[in-house]
């Protein structure tokens, strides 16, 4: 679909990249399938969908009934069957009925027919907090993925990366799940570029570099981040990664991020325990113990159920959580 | 809507024949009140989630009032129910107080649910209302499971485990036992969840006393019925399916809140006394979008002002003033106004109460003993410091 002035002269958001990269990909493989609740006529919860059944047509853009098991497992045969489906499910809350399906099945195909049978799929959930919604519809469930062996996990934080992701993510042989930030949707724009390309799955992105401390993070919380830089003594010297891909983890940017700084916080929506910060920080330990001049800090969601609207801000880590922490950590 | 004044009769009245005609004239204006009530309550919430003092998500019960009206008017007030996420009308239609309905969806701490559920989660324990449910389809089971309890108090244990105003009885403690029916309400969209059919499995093998309510409205989010549902024209098929006998009420009847509690009072009058589960093809229609951002695009304003003609309050008004002849235009006026004002009350409470306070609920009703979870992280809420740093 042809770029609107407001994308030219602006930019593209979130739903705006992600869209165009579904499209391109359409155009290229007409395998690829689009299918879910309100997909097509609708163009999804979040529009991210907008406009793809007009254009491809109600045989690869399917609205399918309110059932995700069903698309989950359908959408499984489907790539079993050598096509390339991308099932949304409209929030991350719903991946419920669906994890039977993904989890027992999509993930383990692979390894259960020793490589014989494959499943290229691409699940795309929109994800995370921010937007006032209660619990299903503002949670962070990356790590019940990212333990189980068999699943790529995909959570872009710009326009930028989530074309590009998006794209591996669809021509990867194995299952890919793609968590879409919902609170950066339509809160950022940036210029993205207008042909097809490729970003590796499972390499983490340096967004600046520094050399006393590392900040960890992915999805929204990038920008959370980046505001707490703001907040920063002007000598403090931080560098900051966006992981971009959560299962494969880019141990060797982590590691070489720390052994240069020796301090890291990692700063994450979902609750603390067994998260995948939790991970992170084993890994540091695991690779980066005598480079290490404080212990790791994880800013994290809490451990109790995401609550409705006016608790939202208390749960959610933010700029001056995330500051606090960073300048602890440097006086440790 | 209901107008102010009183809708225009029409040309023909009919005669009445069901079990309603035997209800008192009091119970019929107490429906009328309350679906009057269901409706300007939704009313406000609309105008409060474009001031956005409600956050999220908002689904409004307007035009479906006789459904939740009719069939809790139905059974006793300890019946237990159940719903999915459409829920304020069956929470005020049980008895919740409007005040705390809204200050739910407004977030703050007088909420039922203490602000921290929204407009999905409405409970209310004293009313025996198993919630508001945001997980489409997954109330079915909770609702087969309801009844699997009532039975067994009333087989097993030949007493009750709660007391008729919903608290726990201990364990010496006698609480009445009795027949029970629960009410299981599901969108037509969530027909064609898996749990559905595994909970009505359960209910047909096991003969439990719930009664699937479809609230049939035609659509799913944007998906109307016949685009995501086989067997659309005939549903009973789907209870027949799991040996459970099944209902239909038609749209003129599940518009006509006495019509359709003719039909639905002998049948959940027989589900309880036969202990065994009923399935109900209730036709009814929502007025306004599915959530309040949905740009309709999948029904024209014809079929939605068509319906508008058959409204249920507009013929239960009617039927009072014209038929039965026990309302006055007065009185209805009256009524309207006293509703209205309970209304804003519940507003103006909503707006003046307090928002949870994050360090007494943040944390609170995770588990019995909020030891439990205290985890280091909790202090980063006023950002003190990490015990380790
Ligand atoms: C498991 C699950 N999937 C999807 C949703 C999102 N969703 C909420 S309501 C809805 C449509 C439900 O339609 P229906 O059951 O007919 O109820 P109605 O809205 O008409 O009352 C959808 C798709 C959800 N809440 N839960
Ligand atoms: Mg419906």
């Amino acid at each position: 679909m042809p770029r609107t002035p407001q994308m030219i002269e602006k930019g593209l958001t979130l739903v705006d990249a992600i869209n165009e990269g579904l499209a391109q990909e359409m155009e290229r493989d007409a395998r690829v399938v689009c299918l879910g609740e309100d997909v097509g006529l609708n163009g999804g919860v979040f529009r991210v969908t907008e406009g793809l059944q007009k254009r491809f047509g109600s045989d690869r853009v399917v609205d399918t009934p309110l059932s995700e098991s069903g698309i989950m497992g359908a959408a499984i045969g489907l790539a079993m069957g050598g096509m390339r489906p991308i099932p949304e499910i409209q929030f991350e809350g719903f991946m419920g009925p669906a994890h039977d399906q993904l989890v027992n099945h999509a993930a383990r195909f692979r390894n259960r027919t020793r490589g014989e049978i494959t499943v290229p799929l691409t699940v795309r959930v929109p994800w995370g907090g921010g937007i006032h919604a209660p619990e299903f519809h503002s949670d962070s469930p990356e790590a019940i993925y990212i333990h189980n062996p068999g699943m790529k996990v995909v959570c872009p934080a710009t326009p930028a990366d989530a074309k590009g992701l998006l794209i591996s993510a669809i021509r990867d042989p194995d299952p890919v799940l793609f968590f879409e930030p919902k609170r950066v949707y339509r809160s950022y724009r940036e210029q993205v570029p207008e042909e097809e390309y490729t970003i590796p799955l499972g390499k983490a992105k340096v967004v600046q570099e520094g050399t006393d401390l590392t900040i960890i993070t992915w999805g929204a919380q990038l920008f959370q981040c980046l505001e707490a830089l703001d907040q920063l003594p002007e000598d403090a010297s931080v560098e900051l990664i966006d992981l971009r891909t959560l299962n494969p983890l880019d141990h060797d940017t982590i590691a070489t991020s720390v052994e240069k700084t020796g301090r890291c916080v990692v700063v994450q929506e979902a609750p603390k325990t067994c998260s995948l910060g939790s991970e992170i920080s084993a890994i540091i330990q695991e690779r980066c113990f005598l480079n290490l001049k404080a212990p790791v800090q994880r800013v994290a969601g809490f451990d109790t159920i995401m609550p409705y609207a006016k608790l939202e801000l208390d749960y959610l880590p933010d700029a001056k959580r995330i500051a606090e922490a960073v300048v602890q950590t440097l006086g440790y | 809507m209901a107008q102010t004044a009183a809708p225009a009769a029409p040309s023909s009245t009919s005669t009445r024949r069901g079990v309603s005609a035997d209800l008192p004239d009091a119970t019929l204006s107490k429906w009328l009140r309350d679906m009057f009530l269901i409706r300007e309550f939704e009313v406000r919430c609309a105008q409060a989630y474009q001031q956005a003092k409600i956050g999220g998500f908002c689904h409004l019960y307007i035009g479906q009032e006789a459904c939740a009206v009719g069939t809790i008017g139905a059974v006793n007030h300890d019946d237990p129910i159940v719903t999915a996420y459409r829920d304020h009308g069956h929470a005020l239609a049980r008895g919740m107080d409007p005040g705390a309905c809204m200050a739910e969806m407004f977030g703050k701490s007088t909420g039922c649910a203490k602000g921290k559920g929204g407009s999905m989660h409405m409970f209310d324990r004293p009313n025996w209302l198993f919630g508001g449910h945001g997980i489409v389809g997954a109330q079915t089971a909770l609702g087969t499971g309801l009844a699997f309890a009532a039975r067994y108090e009333w087989e097993v244990l030949g007493k009750g485990v709660n007391h008729p105003d919903g608290r726990p009885a201990t364990l010496d403690e006698n609480a009445p036992a009795k027949k029970k029916v629960s009410l299981c309400y599901l969108g037509d969209g969530a027909l064609n969840q898996g749990c559905l059919h595994e909970a009505m499995n359960l209910a047909g093998l096991y003969s439990l006393p719930v009664i699937f309510i479809v609230e049939n409205n035609r659509y799913s989010m944007g998906t109307a019925i016949e685009r995501g549902t086989t067997m659309a024209h005939n549903l009973l098929a789907k209870g027949a399916a799991y040996g459970i006998d099944s209902l239909k009420i038609n749209e003129e009847e599940g518009l006509d809140i006495l019509r359709l509690y003719d039909k639905f009072k002998p049948f959940a009058d027989e589900c309880r006394a036969k202990q065994r589960p009923g399935f109900v093809d209730l036709h009814t229609y929502r007025y306004q979008g599915h959530s309040m951002s949905d740009p309709q695009k999948y029904r024209t304003k014809e079929e939605v002002e068509a319906v508008k003609q058959k409204d249920s309050i507009d013929q239960l008004v009617l039927h009072l003033m014209n038929e039965r002849k026990c309302m006055t235009e007065a009185q209805f006026l009256a009524m309207q106004r006293e509703v209205k004002d309970l209304v804003a009350k519940a507003m103006t409470f909503a707006e003046e109460s307090p928002i949870p306070d994050v360090d007494a609920e943040l944390y609170s009703d995770v588990y019995s003993n909020i030891e439990a979870n205290l985890s280091p992280t909790r202090e980063y809420v006023h950002g003190a410091k990490n015990p380790l740093l």
